[in-house]
């Protein structure tokens, strides 16, 4: 996917999240040398083409009571895990589904999904509903829950050289 | 917390509205100043509710991440773990309940950087660290539907 220097340069000032003023798209304009035209039209392109998923309020779970949250993994075949992976993707349950390569022999699992909940009983009862309405109770998996968090911000792709 | 600051939380994860004003054109819809909206938003990022108001992008478009996973002795996690959570480049890290117990993501603006820091990292530790970058991406993210009861 094209995403040029510009555009780039947007995504990386709006990492942080928007200054909350009365006109923010003009204020994150002037960080980047753009007026706040450019900056609304260039966001709403951003956007239109899917690399801005997304342009919103960002809640964090755990603050709003959604204490218990599972990585759970999947040891799916190759040839299946595209079709599986597309399934679970759309899962209300679920907020990520990626895939992963597997690392053997540490790490046969090749299917990462989040699932969220208010306790553990919920996410364990959630995950063990949607295994057998999807059809792939029969995978192995793994629910690895989140015992302490110790970070959590939006990712900024910092640049690192070797004389760090 | 009350409906508006409910309604702000639910109905505003996408779409916040590519307007001059966007805070104006929320509390218009909301029945409320634009002051009040900013406020509102303001007070709930302090306390911690909301992160940011801002841009979820898709993963890899402005660089390179990956997922990393440690096996760390339990007598040294606090230790590894503050020394993971030290770098800039890591903007997720968390315990898990695993052999492999130290999850965390590393985002740089290109690969070589990621590799720099799984290494340094590996090298200050002694320990293993698993490097698990996405390959594929299959969620479609609406947001998080939050259940108020």
């Amino acid at each position: 996917m094209d995403v040029s220097e510009r555009e780039l340069a947007l995504i990386s000032a709006l990492s942080g999240g928007l200054d909350l003023c009365a006109s923010p798209y003009a204020r994150l304009g002037t960080v980047v040398g753009m007026n706040e035209s450019d900056v609304i039209a260039t966001l709403a392109a951003l956007r239109d083409r899917g690399v801005i998923r997304r342009l919103g309020v960002i809640v964090r779970h755990h603050e709003l009571g959604y204490r218990a949250n599972a990585m759970v993994v999947w040891d799916v075949p190759d040839d299946q895990v595209a079709a599986v992976g597309r399934r679970l993707g759309q899962c209300d349950e679920v907020t990520l589904c990626y895939r992963r390569p597997r690392r053997l022999p540490d790490w046969p699992y090749n299917l990462f999904t989040m699932v969220h909940g208010k306790d553990r009983a919920e996410v364990e009862a959630a995950i063990a509903g949607m295994a057998i309405r999807e059809g792939v109770d029969h995978y192995p998996r793994q629910a690895l829950f989140s015992l302490k968090r110790f970070k959590q911000c939006g990712a900024r792709y910092q640049h690192r050289h070797a004389a760090e | 917390m009350d409906m508006i600051d409910r309604r702000l939380l639910d109905e505003y994860q996408h779409d916040l509205p590519l307007d001059p004003r966007p805070f104006a054109a929320i509390g218009r819809q909301l029945g409320i100043a634009e002051d009040e909206v900013i406020a509102r938003l303001d007070r709930l990022r302090q306390h911690g509710t909301v992160s940011r108001v801002g841009a979820v992008v898709r993963p890899n478009v402005a660089g390179a991440s990956t997922l990393a996973a440690m096996a760390v002795p339990p007598e040294w996690l606090e230790r590894v773990a503050a020394l993971v959570t030290d770098y800039p480049e890591v903007n997720h890290n968390y315990q898990r309940e695993h052999r492999l117990n130290l999850w965390f993501v590393v985002a740089c603006v290109d690969r070589a950087g990621i590799d720099m820091v799984l290494a340094d990292i590996s090298r200050r530790t002694g320990l293993q660290v698993l490097d698990l970058p996405m390959l594929e991406d299959f969620h479609i993210d609406l947001g998080f539907g939050l259940q108020w009861t």
